[in-house]
Formats: structure tokens, C-alpha cells, sequence
């Protein structure tokens, strides 16, 4: 029986399949629908840069018009990843130059992008349109202007959480005056001023933008000027949110946020002035997602703000929003689908406000489409999880930083183990999850035993021993990536699951028990799997193989190890020789 | 713990840290709670380098309390650390620093910065290439020395009054070659025992 059907055909029906993960069951399929696949393949998602180099990329796919990348592991945005590690854009960007010169799209995070990437970018695809740049770093407004001056198809560039060094402040004018395809603008962490001159003619004539997030640069009455100019706005991230309280400028804002009828996203909010929060109230009804997480403002005030926004699907805002602030939000936003409370004194050793496991409680109680959770407090209960786990079986993410390590059950001073326990038994569709306070290895019994749909999982201080360590990588069937800090975890649990690390994304481990000898071990029998030992201190064999080291990272790659090794990361490979940078 | 790790069978592995044989909650707790200690202290020593860039770790003892610096603990990123305590201080302090050879001058926010060492590093960063590392530690052999301009419009040696007051009166940083120095008074001359006079520089 021939197998008769054209390729152009298949490939008709591949162009409606746009997921990652079925694209990549279609490759799977036989020879000539993976061959057929990846030249008709167009996006695609790298989940960590070293796993693949872009040679390999590009000889797969042909044809991409949209690369998504990710650089260092997560823990790199709270400083435990050194500076100079790697995720270096550049040799992807000259290699995609010469393999694509119809890409349109990059997406990166926690990359390092140079001014001369950016040059290099700007230059060499001329049909460039979306450029996402989310926890990054590396360049200046230089690299920006370039940006602006070349990319004659811009549509949207978004800076996301990156911090940009601002020595020109000018980089905005470089939008030529032809300039009108922007439908997203993104540059909250840009440090320093902006010219309000050039940007109010910049949103005048784009008149298909959608999203605009400006830095703490932006004034009150700089910010009424760009409403009026675009009130179709979608998103916006307002500048600061403060100065003088005068009527004059009260009532432009007003008749600002007024004009905006299609408002859904609002966020920026740095140092509210609450004489000016009632201007936003005619918007309110409208929003689906909130950014409150800079805005120092008060219980009281917050909660006036939130009862308006009937329609709120997402909620960050710092823990001045108070235990009571998080019974109005359950009482009033019923709609509401994720929920981040931050920590507004993070360091300090007492409580500043009245915000406890009460809130959470209350807000899982009264929103039946809560899925996804980022909370900061300073105590827990099991009996605040049970809870909240019977309350919301359909939690998804579910990450609880309580602020001091090892903090106990306050009312009992047990271990949280059997609360977090009730979490992964009843929330079976649950896929990140990061647990925080008192956990001994039964925490990791219960999540091995029942957490089988879950994808990524955070521990800092917690576990005995190698038990813990152990249920974790032989229960978890669907773990991608695993990070872990300050835990008495070592080589037997890792070796004895070794193969486990090549079915996940990642591993990180740093400051826990695992040995020199161990890495070594594990990088000579994973062939694909790049185990790298960060160690400022000097080599890791210059002390004995039993050592603990300080940090292990260990990924999946069919890269092979990476040329771009600092000289603070040691590598193994299948010689059983310590390789060097 | 020398097993070929990939044999090992599951059965061998037991609850409790290595060569602890204590069974009590409470005693776990507190073996705990020591080894926590200890890996902040380790921590402290070893993670002067490890802090990215110029993130710097927040070295804020709030109240008065002696509660030990965790490197990335609570995991907050450093954009928000900047950002959310209610008396942090939201005005930057950017003041422009020369140093003698390079051909551009910088900009530095003080506010970012939480002491004389942390100062050091942030010149280090800046200008890497002009090799002006150990300018405090080593200062009697160091090629330059930080001089800044205060209020009043005197230059002043970086280094002698308390960090917050001088904050508050540095207008622009200067990083000076030694071999300069001599028109600043600043150097005193010691007479020897042999009569030769010699120029040394006080710090």
C-alpha cells in the first residue's frame, strides 16, 4: 500500500499545528513527516541556550521566523548564578544573520545581549519585528537606538524586568519620524530619562499601540499627555505615580484615564500618592490584570482600589494589602485567577504588617478560579494549607516563600510536611511548586508520591538527608527542572537517579552535600548531560573528591560541553578528565 | 561514601544526616538550625564574589538585629529590593567620576552603594580596564587614590568620614594617580635618621 499523500498536503495540515510539544510529536512520527516538519517549522522554543548549539539549530530548521531562548537558570535572579557565567546572545544572533535573514522574532530571557548584538540584530534582519528581552542584561541604550533606527518593521520591543544603563538618553529619538508599525513599547527598567518630547510623538503616531509600559522617569502630567494621545492603549505601566497634589493636573489625569475605554493591564505604579488613585477608578471595572507590586500605599487605600475591579483575572500587590485587604479582594474579585503578594520589608526581622496565612486562606476560599499563587508571609500552619488544598484542587503553581528558614507550624511547631502534602494530593494538576519554612524528607515522600504532573520544583532549606532527594527524582514523572539551595542533599540520592537528569531540563544544586567526586562520576557516565561545578574558590580537585562543592548545575544537552566556560566553572567529560576552560 | 554510586540499592539509604544518630525532632531541629548558621557564615565569606555585577547583597540589619545575611534569601529579585521598603530612599545620588588616563568620565549612584568597600568594587566595575584593583586594601601600593569633591569645594580623600556623611557632601569622585597627589598636601614628609627626607603618603 503507498504511502501516497503529497508532502504539500501534510504540509497544508502541519501549518495549523502550532504547539511545541505537538510539533514535536509530528517529528517523531516517521522520516518523511520529520522532514517535512522541521522545513515547514517556523517557531521555536529553546528552554535553555546550551542545550543545542545554533548549528544544530539552524541545520534542523531551515526556516525559523521566531527563536525563543533562555540563558541562566532561575536562581540567577536572586544572585547565585556569578556574573559572567555565559548566555551570551551573540553567536546565536551571527549565526542566525547568515541562516535567516527573514527572522522576525526574538524572544530571551536572562540572556546577555551586547550593544553589538543589538547593532548586529538590527542590521541583519530586515524584516525584524518583535524583540523580547525579559531579565537581561549587557547593554546600554546604545544597542537600542540601533534598534529604533533600523528595524524599519518594529513592532514590538519590550524590556521587560532588564535594567538598561541610559549614558545617552536619547534613544528614543532615533524612531524615525516614518516610524508607525509599534504596537508595544516595554522599557519599565530603563534607568534614567527619556525624551518626553520625542516619545509623545512616538505614541502620536502609532496608532496601533497597544501596550506601553514607561519607567520612573515619566511624570503624572507627562503620562495624562500620552493617554490623550493613545487612548486605545490596552496595557499600560505608568510611570511615577506621585507629585504635588494639584487640581489642575488631578482633573487632566482624570479626563486621561477616562478616554481610555479599552484599558484591561495596568501596572508601574511606583510611589503612588493615593490623592491621585480616585482617577484611575473609571478604569477599574475594566482591568483584568493589576500591577500593584511598587505601590506603597496602604490597606485602606488598596482596598478601595481592588473592590472596583470586579473583573480582575490577576493581582500583584505588596503585603500592604493586609490580611483585610485579601478578604475584600475574595469578597469582590471573583473572577480572579492569580494572586503575588510581595514582600515590602523582606529583611526585616520583624512583621511590619498584619498579613498572615489568613489572607491566602480567605482569597482561596472566595475565588474559585484561583490557580496560581505567589505568596510572602512570615508564618504558616498546616492547617492553613489543608485548607487551602480542599478548597482549590485546581491550584496550578503554588509557590510560598515564608520569610526565615526553617520557620515551624506556628500553632503546633510541627513540620509543614503534611500541609504541603495535602497540597500535591489534592492539587493534581499541579506544576511548579516552591516550598519554604519547617520540611523534613516526608515533604518529599508526599510530593514523589503525588505530584506526578509536576514540571518545576524549588526547595531552599529543607530535608534530612539523600531520602528526600531520592523520592523527589523517582517520583516525580513529568520534573524539568529542579532547583535547590542550602538542603542536606548529596551523592547518593543524584547517582542512584542519575538517569532521571537526562528526561529534565535542569538541575541546580548549590550549597548542599554533593561531592566533587560525585559531579565527576555523574559527568563521565551521562553522555548528555553537562554537569558543570561553579566554584570561585579555585578547582574543585585541588581539595579532596569528597568535598562538598558549592554549586552543581547539571542540564541535558546534546551541545557537548560549552566553549564559553568562565574560569569559575569545571566541567567533566566522558574521559574522565577534568576539563578546564 | 565511596559506593559506585549507580548500583546502589534504595534500601541503603536512611533518614537522618550522615553519622547522626539522634532520633529526637528537637535535636534535628537544632542540628539543623547550626548547619543553617553555618552556611550563612560560609555564605558570607565566600559570597563577595558570587553577588552578580553590580547586584550587591543586602547588607540592611533592620532593628537593630544581628540575623545573618543569606546571599539570594528571601528569593526577591534585586529590582524589587530596591523598590519596596517603605523608608527605602527612592532618589538616586548620581555623581560623575573621572579618573585620570581614561578618556570618558562615569556616572556612579551613591544610593546604590552601602559602603566604602562596595564603592571600590563599583570602580573596579567601571573602569576594569585601567587596573586600579586594591585601590583600598592595598593602598600604600596602589597607582591610584579616590579623591572627591565636597560641598564646600574642597577635594577630599575618599575614605574618612562616615559613609552617610559623605554621601551627603560628595559632589563629584576623582580617581587620581599617585604620582599627582603631590600638589594636594596630603603628603607629609618624615624626616630619617640618615637626614633624607621621603615622601610618603598618610592614608
Amino acid at each position: 500500500m503507498a504511502y501516497s499523500f503529497p508532502e504539500e498536503v501534510l504540509e497544508h495540515v502541519f501549518s495549523f499545528i502550532h504547539s511545541y510539544k505537538d510539533r514535536n510529536a509530528i517529528s517523531l512520527v516517521c522520516k518523511s513527516w520529520y522532514d517535512i516538519e522541521r522545513w515547514c517549522r517556523r517557531r521555536i522554543f529553546i528552554g535553555n541556550c546550551y542545550a543545542v548549539t545554533p548549528r544544530i539549530t539552524i541545520r534542523r530548521f531551515p526556516e525559523l521566523r521566531s527563536v525563543s531562548l533562555k540563558g541562566k537558570p532561575h536562581f540567577a535572579d536572586y544572585n547565585l548564578v556569578p556574573h559572567k557565567w555565559g548566555a551570551n546572545l551573540y553567536p546565536w544572533v551571527a549565526a542566525m544573520a547568515q541562516a535567516y535573514p527573514w527572522l522576525e522574532e526574538l524572544r530571551l530571557k536572562r540572556m546577555v545581549v551586547t550593544d553589538d548584538t543589538l547593532e548586529m540584530i538590527s542590521h541583519s534582519f530586515k524584516n525584524f519585528k518583535v524583540l523580547v528581552l525579559s531579565s537581561c542584561e549587557g547593554f546600554t541604550t546604545h544597542g537600542l537606538a540601533a534598534i529604533a533606527a533600523n528595524c524599519r518593521n518594529l513592532r514590538e520591543l519590550d524590556l521587560q524586568e532588564t535594567e538598561v544603563d541610559d549614558p545617552s538618553g536619547n534613544w528614543l529619538s532615533h524612531f524615525p519620524e516614518s516610524c508607525t508599525s509599534l504596537v508595544s513599547l516595554n522599557f519599565t527598567r530603563l534607568e534614567g530619562e527619556v525624551s518626553f518630547s520625542a516619545l509623545e510623538r512616538l505614541v502620536g503616531r502609532c496608532t496601533n499601540l497597544r501596550t506601553l509600559r514607561l519607567n520612573q522617569a515619566v511624570p503624572l502630567d507627562k503620562l495624562a499627555n500620552l493617554l490623550c494621545r493613545a487612548p486605545q492603549l490596552v496595557d499600560l505601566g505608568t510611570g511615577i505615580y506621585s507629585g504635588e497634589v494639584r487640581p489642575e493636573l488631578y482633573s487632566k489625569l482624570v479626563s486621561a484615564f477616562a478616554g481610555c475605554k479599552e484599558l484591561k493591564n495596568l501596572s508601574g505604579l511606583w510611589e503612588v500618592v493615593p490623592a491621585y488613585l480616585p482617577a484611575i477608578y473609571p478604569v477599574c471595572p475594566g482591568l483584568t490584570s493589576l500591577n500593584l507590586s511598587y505601590a506603597t500605599i496602604q490597606s485602606v487605600d488598596l482596598i478601595k482600589l481592588v473592590s472596583q475591579c470586579q473583573n480582575l483575572q490577576q493581582l500583584w500587590v505588596l503585603d500592604y494589602i493586609e490580611d483585610s485587604g485579601l478578604d475584600a479582594l475574595a469578597a469582590s474579585c471573583k473572577d480572579l485567577r492569580e494572586l503575588r503578594v510581595f514582600p515590602s520589608d523582606p529583611y526585616g526581622a520583624e512583621q511590619n504588617v498584619s498579613l498572615t496565612e489568613q489572607g491566602l486562606v480567605s482569597v482561596s476560599e472566595g475565588c474559585p478560579k484561583l490557580h496560581s499563587v505567589l505568596y510572602f508571609c512570615r508564618q504558616m500552619s498546616n492547617a492553613a494549607l489543608f485548607t487551602i488544598a480542599r478548597n482549590r484542587p485546581n491550584m496550578t503553581r503554588f509557590r510560598l516563600c515564608i520569610l526565615e528558614p526553617h520557620t515551624p507550624d506556628y500553632l503546633t511547631l510541627q513540620p509543614l510536611d503534611v500541609g504541603f502534602g495535602a497540597i500535591v494530593e489534592h492539587c493534581k494538576n499541579l506544576r511548579r511548586l516552591s516550598l519554604s519554612g519547617l520540611l523534613t524528607d516526608r515533604v518529599f515522600e508526599y510530593i514523589g508520591t503525588h505530584a506526578k504532573k509536576l514540571r518545576m520544583l524549588s526547595v531552599a532549606f529543607a530535608g534530612d538527608s539523600d531520602l528526600g532527594l531520592h523520592h523527589v527524582l523517582s517520583g516525580c514523572k513529568s520534573l524539568r527542572k529542579l532547583e535547590i539551595r542550602d538542603c542536606p542533599f548529596g551523592d547518593k540520592a543524584l547517582l542512584a537517579n542519575a538517569s532521571k537528569l537526562e528526561t529534565m531540563r535542569s538541575l541546580w544544586m548549590s550549597s548542599c552535600s554533593v561531592s566533587f567526586g560525585a559531579c565527576k562520576l555523574l559527568g563521565q557516565k551521562m553522555q548528555r548531560l553537562n554537569v558543570e561545578v561553579i566554584d570561585e574558590s579555585g578547582p574543585p580537585d585541588s581539595s579532596p573528591d569528597d568535598c562538598p562543592v558549592e554549586r552543581l548545575y547539571a542540564y541535558r544537552s546534546v551541545a557537548g560541553p560549552r566553549f564559553d566556560r568562565p574560569t569559575f566553572v569545571w566541567t567533566v567529560d566522558e574521559n574522565s578528565a577534568m576539563r578546564l576552560s | 561514601m565511596a559506593k559506585q554510586g549507580l548500583e546502589l540499592e534504595i534500601t541503603e539509604l536512611r533518614l537522618g544526616l550522615p553519622g547522626d544518630n539522634c532520633h529526637s525532632s528537637r535535636d534535628k531541629n537544632e542540628i539543623k538550625k547550626r548547619v543553617f548558621s553555618e552556611i550563612s557564615v560560609d555564605d558570607d565569606q565566600n559570597s563577595s564574589s558570587s553577588s552578580g555585577g553590580d547586584r550587591r547583597k543586602n547588607q540592611n540589619n533592620n532593628n537593630n538585629n544581628n540575623k545573618t545575611q543569606v546571599v539570594g534569601w528571601p528569593p526577591v529579585c534585586s529590582y524589587r529590593k530596591k523598590n519596596n521598603a517603605a523608608e527605602a530612599e527612592t532618589t538616586k545620588l548620581y555623581v560623575k567620576v573621572s579618573m585620570d588616563g581614561a578618556p570618558f568620565l562615569r556616572k556612579i549612584d551613591l544610593k546604590t552603594h552601602k559602603g566604602y568597600s562596595d564603592l571600590a568594587v563599583g570602580f573596579e566595575e567601571l573602569f576594569r580596564s585601567y587596573g586600579i584593583g586594591g585601590m583600598w586594601k592595598d593602598s600604600e601600593s596602589s597607582e591610584y587614590i579616590p579623591i572627591y569633591e565636597d560641598k564646600d569645594g574642597d577635594w577630599m580623600l575618599v575614605g574618612d568620614v562616615p559613609w552617610e556623611m559623605f554621601t551627603e557632601s560628595c559632589k563629584r569622585l576623582r580617581i587620581m594617580k599617585r604620582s599627582d597627589a603631590k600638589g594636594f598636601g596630603i603628603l607629609q614628609s618624615k624626616p630619617y635618621s640618615n637626614g633624607e627626607k621621603q615622601n610618603d603618603l598618610k592614608i
